[in-house]
């Protein structure tokens, strides 16, 4: 049987951490450093930026740059996707007494919800789970709201920095110091191209690593200071296409069932959504535990198969495809979050860590909430006379997180999502228990394997898939070009993976990658293959670093220019 | 030496028309046109070999064209002007150039640099009619330029093979992407792009109206491809192409 | 109606793209053309058949060398003094040049990459594919003379048998107009066709099974004439180098043939090269996305046909 943990790429804790290397005179100064220009590092630089305009002494010791929000995608938002219906919560609070929810770029509340169960011919209608309910929830374009929320903490003083990666976190006797960012303009084989532009080290009194699903940085220090949490953490892949639609949707509608399989062995965890954005256009999405065992599953496929559904097919009727993306989201849950959020230097937020809530589909509210706490901490440790390398300066944060929702919600829901490892029906009835009793029952906590230490079956899941017809069903081609990738094919490949692999293995990246980034090469003959890559189509969904290799950042402003997702 | 360069933001992503306004959607993100790019690292490289002078980048757009010129400005640009108008959003060949000159008047620089080409509109005849209202010699699709002793010379390619045109300054030279590998910009540049300045300019400001003399009146659909034919090879493939290929006048 | 149309010149020979214009112009109303440069009024000979009523010329050393201004001057005079209400051009480097220093210097509308031009209701509305083909705009005409640039080869040259009048044209250059020189001209290269200039391309895909096989599409593209193209996925292989990367992230080219050897047709390749006048196509897998807007695909065995039609086009071509 094969594991895909059991071939992990080499990859050593210190290529992504380790001194700065700059000259300190060369060295850039920046008060509070922010990696990640999503709902949690853009909700902290606007906080940061609140507490700053009314403290000025404290901005004026900061330097030229007191916020800086390093952002890799080419523009805040160009790598951000989600469903979304987002709990307004989080931005209710972190724009209080400033600014009302109908002066940000949501697209409506919430009218009506539907849950459905589907077998290949039919739909029912199943109550709305407790826990999914979206009353008083709105929906929104992510990359919108994001785009928005940076013009936001620009105009409170931050300063983003697009189409930088941040690829090594500099870490000094013992505390964080700041990131290096990544090299631009390099070639192939790693060699400088004529227009080589060297990374730099930033250095900052804080930094913040609000780097979103598989931050680079994130799992990196977590190893280096120890603060795995009791559960691995796990994800789930989600790919999603945006539609202009002939007819508005007044409804969110979430399915369960059909095209994913309920048997145990099989272990496909998950479901569909789709969501009304405006009168025009429907968000369309799939998502998949990558917990799943079948080599032939393809959540991209499942997707297309989804929309031959009749229920599917008649919101879909006489539209028109505008846009794709994927992405994973990390789903461990309150099980996985690393033992404390913070390190000497350093602050944790939001999906990076895993503040996602599996069974209520949320997590934006949860980013943007610890983003503010985690602003309110750094601004602490900026005070006279603190710093915030001072072992434990930065633990109020840790108690802020746990005093919040973000705490008691993940808490009350942690065994779900472990639940339905054991199959659909099983998990079902195990969730309806935890909801009924807020947590209580079932006693005990489950434990999770890696996603990588499923053991591969393949069945022939694929023969199911439906031909793209390019009007209805895409292949993943078409749609990467619908993710707006228009990355620089000949820089250096930023996936690692062996190369030299067992041949359901390869099945399983070829199938498993939304965007076509891995083909099955020359076989030896003994089960094993070459697995060929296409790293310039890869849209950064971090699925690879889940089932067995390792996505690293390519260089800044490479990958997806989502608009809408 | 003073450049300035004329630069556009362009829509990011998927190019897509709305059917309602048969413009182009410009609702999505912009980023600056990326032949313009080679523009501005023109400029900056003839601004090195001057051993110094001053560049000014010269756009017109809506408001958030400001975020284009930033990047061209991290690159190393000194200032921008951007002429942003309701008044304008409609503009074609004449009322842009229009625009662009009088902008272009208010500065004198020595050399007027534009990129190849247009990413959205695919137009590559701006710099000719800016030339022409400020009257001064033109050079396009350069690959190689050469600033010197008061002059401009440009090695360009055309359908006929290479040219080599030489043009006192001031003059307006357009370079094909060909002619460099723009730069990164430098962490320190975007960073410092922030505090250059960036001035906007309303046409009253300018003293002129943009205006059109072209105009979009429908969309459709393509016409199909023609007759598509598919074979499949018998062992006489080639010569079908080769008939085929006769047909059409191709050999 | 009448239309001037510009008729660039090169060795001796009038392009064939304006003399397809004139053609075009002809159908539509009174059309007259215009040569222009340093001894050519041979070249009025060339010209006379395809249905011009008038052809001026504008004979004069200062006009020898293939630039722009000048060339704007001639034509701005001729339209004023003659009226013409259109003036057209196939596009070329120096044609978009002139006409876009016309439009600016008359104030007139200028429409490009026309595909086509036709009368609609006493109008004239000229035909614009946009987006990578995938939608046609059909533009139109403010006051005054309406200028239009057309893609290259869009239309015929068709004789009609009809004779055209010679008439000189006064050449009256503006002094900035006389600024720039050319120092060299029309230096060919030795190095074959550049990618993104070529009239025929031959490209090479992952189906040639292997960088040695790029031998069949250089042989070809030789024989053709032409230059060398790859996808994506044959030079992330290192088979060929990115300079000849054809695609979204490689050149966008539009040659008047383009032959794809093994290549499937996939977007991110399409939308570098949808826009050429014919595609061919040759590739094993008839399920192939480029058969679904290849003019002519033959599915079959690269190794066999390539070299076979190398060959013939060798024979035909001499």
């Amino acid at each position: 049987m094969t594991r895909p943990a059991d071939y992990q790429p080499p990859f050593s804790v210190d290529e992504a951490v380790g001194p700065p290397t700059d000259a300190p005179n060369e060295r850039i100064d920046v008060g509070v450093l922010i990696v990640g220009a999503g709902p949690a590092g853009l909700a902290c630089a606007i906080r940061l930026g609140q507490l700053l305009e009314e403290a000025p002494e404290v901005r004026g010791r900061l330097g030229e740059v007191p916020v800086a929000v390093l952002e890799k995608g080419k523009q805040p938002g160009s790598h951000l996707l989600s469903g979304a219906v987002v709990n307004p919560r989080g931005l209710r609070r972190l724009f209080r007494g400033r600014k009302q929810l109908e002066e940000l770029p949501l697209l409506g509340p919430v009218e009506g919800e539907s849950v459905y169960f589907l077998t290949a011919g039919s739909a029912f209608r199943i109550p709305t789970p407790p826990t999914m309910k979206n009353e008083g929830n709105y929906v929104a374009s992510l990359s919108q709201l994001g785009r928005w929320l940076a013009s936001q903490a620009e105009e409170g003083g931050s300063m983003i920095l697009p189409e930088t990666a941040a690829t090594k976190l500099l870490v000094e006797h013992g505390r964080v110091v700041g990131v290096r960012t990544g090299d631009k303009g390099r070639g192939r084989a790693g060699e400088p191209l004529p227009n080589f532009e060297p990374g730099s080290d930033l250095v900052a009194r804080v930094t913040v690593l609000a780097e979103g699903t598989q931050g680079h940085l994130t799992g990196a220090a977590i190893e280096r200071f120890g603060l795995a949490g009791d559960n691995p953490q796990v994800w789930a892949l989600g790919v999603k296409e945006i539609w202009r639609v002939a007819k508005p949707l007044h409804r969110v509608i979430h399915t369960m069932g059909w095209p994913l399989r309920g048997g145990a062995r099989y272990r496909e965890f998950g479901g569909s959504f789709i969501y009304p954005m405006g009168e025009e256009h429907v968000a369309i999405g799939m998502v998949v535990g990558l917990d799943y065992r079948d080599a032939e599953l393809s959540v991209h496929d499942v997707l297309q198969e989804l929309k031959t559904h009749k229920i599917v097919r008649e919101i879909l009727a006489g539209g028109e495809r505008v846009e794709w993306g994927a992405k994973t989201i990390p789903e461990g849950g309150f099980l996985a979050l690393p033992k404390q959020l913070h390190a000497p230097g350093l602050l944790f937020c939001g999906d990076g860590v895993g503040m996602v809530n599996v069974p209520a589909l949320k997590g934006i509210h949860y980013a943007i909430e610890s983003g503010r706490l985690a602003a309110e901490t750094a601004f602490e440790a900026l005070q006279r006379g603190r710093t915030a390398a001072t072992p434990g300066a930065l633990e109020s944060y840790d108690r802020a997180v746990r005093d919040s929702y973000i705490w008691r919600d993940l808490e009350q829901v942690r065994n779900m999502r472990p639940a339905f490892s054991r199959g659909f029906w099983v998990g079902g009835a195990l969730a309806g228990m935890m909801t009924a009793t807020r947590g209580k029952l079932p006693p005990f906590t489950f434990r999770t394997e890696r996603d990588a230490d499923v053991e591969l079956i393949v069945t022939d899941r694929a023969r199911h898939y439906p031909a793209p017809d390019g009007k209805l069903t895409f292949d993943k081609l078409s749609s990467v070009f619908l993710s707006g990738n228009k990355t620089r094919d000949d820089q250096p490949d930023h996936i690692r993976i062996q190369r030299k692999v067992p041949n359901e293995l390869a099945e399983l990246w070829v199938r498993m990658c939304p965007a076509h980034v891995y083909e099955v090469g020359g076989a030896d003959g003994e089960g094993t293959v070459e697995v060929e890559v296409n790293p310039s189509n890869c849209v950064q969904c971090g699925a690879i670093t889940a089932k067995g290799g390792r996505l690293t950042p390519p260089e800044g402003g490479s990958g997806p220019e989502y608009q809408r997702t | 030496m003073k450049i300035a360069v004329c630069v556009k933001q362009v829509p990011e992503g998927t190019k897509r028309i709305d059917r309602a306004t048969m413009r182009l959607d410009r609702s999505g993100e912009g980023a600056l046109n990326a032949f313009d790019a080679h523009a501005v690292e023109e400029a900056l490289r003839v601004k090195d070999a001057a051993g110094g002078g001053e560049i000014v980048l010269v756009s017109m757009g809506p408001a958030k064209a400001a975020d284009a010129l930033r990047k061209a400005l991290a690159m190393g640009a000194d200032r921008s002007v951007l002429v942003t108008d309701d008044a304008a959003a409609g503009a074609d060949l004449v009322g842009t150039s229009r625009v662009l000159a009088a902008v272009l008047e208010r500065e004198q620089a020595d050399l007027v640099l534009f990129g190849q080409q247009a990413a959205d509109a695919d137009g590559a005849v701006l710099w000719s009619a800016v030339a022409e209202r400020l009257r001064t010699p033109v050079i396009s699709q350069v690959a190689e330029l050469t600033v010197a002793d008061g002059k401009a010379r440009g090695k360009r390619q055309t359908e006929f093979g290479y040219d080599v045109i030489e043009a006192p300054l001031p003059a307006v030279v357009a370079v094909s992407d060909a002619i460099n590998e723009p730069r990164y910009p430098s962490l320190k540049g975007i960073m410092g792009a922030k505090s250059k300045p960036q001035e906007t300019l309303t046409l009253a400001d300018l003293g002129v109206e943009a205006g059109a003399k072209t105009e979009v009146l429908a969309l459709s659909d393509p016409p199909p491809r023609g007759d598509t034919t598919k074979i499949e090879d018998d062992g006489n493939a080639a010569a079908q192409i080769v008939e085929f290929l006769a047909e059409k006048r191709l050999l | 109606m009448s239309t001037l149309v510009f008729l660039e010149h090169h060795d001796g020979e009038i392009q064939k793209g304006a003399l397809g214009v004139l053609a075009k112009a002809a159908q539509l109303g009174d059309a007259s053309g215009v040569v222009v440069g340093s001894g050519v009024r041979s070249l009025t000979e060339q010209a006379g058949k395809y249905g011009a009523s008038n052809l001026f010329v504008a004979d004069d050393a200062a006009l020898d060398a293939p630039l722009p201004q000048p060339r704007v001057d001639v034509l701005a005079s001729l339209v004023r003094d003659h009226g013409f209400d259109t003036v057209l051009f196939a596009a070329s480097v120096l044609a978009a040049d002139v006409a876009a220093g016309l439009a600016a210097r008359l104030d007139a509308g200028l429409n490009w990459d026309l595909a086509d031009l036709t009368e609609q209701d006493g109008r004239l509305v000229g035909k614009r594919p946009a987006l990578g083909d995938s939608v046609v705009v059909d533009v139109g005409w403010g006051d005054g003379p309406k200028l239009a640039l057309f893609r290259s080869g869009t239309f015929d040259p068709v004789e009609t048998g009809r004779s055209a009048q010679v008439v000189d044209a006064t050449v009256q250059l503006e002094e900035h107009s006389k600024a720039a020189t050319m120092i060299e001209q029309a230096h060919a290269e030795s190095e074959g066709p550049n990618l993104e200039e070529a009239d025929v391309i031959v490209a090479g895909g992952r189906g040639l099974g292997g960088p040695e096989n790029f031998t069949l599409v250089e042989q070809l593209a030789k024989a053709l004439g032409g230059a060398v193209g790859a996808t994506r996925a044959v030079v992330d292989a290192g088979w060929y180098p990115y300079s000849t990367q054809i695609g979204q992230t490689g050149k966008t080219v539009a040659p008047k043939l383009y032959v794809a050897c093994g290549i499937s047709g996939a977007i991110q390749h399409k939308v570098g090269m949808q826009s050429s006048g014919t595609i061919v196509a040759i590739n094993k897998d008839p399920n192939a996305p480029i058969f679904e807007f290849a003019d002519f695909g033959v599915v079959g065995d690269i190794h066999q046909i390539v070299p076979k039609l190398t060959e013939l086009v060798r024979e035909r071509r001499g």
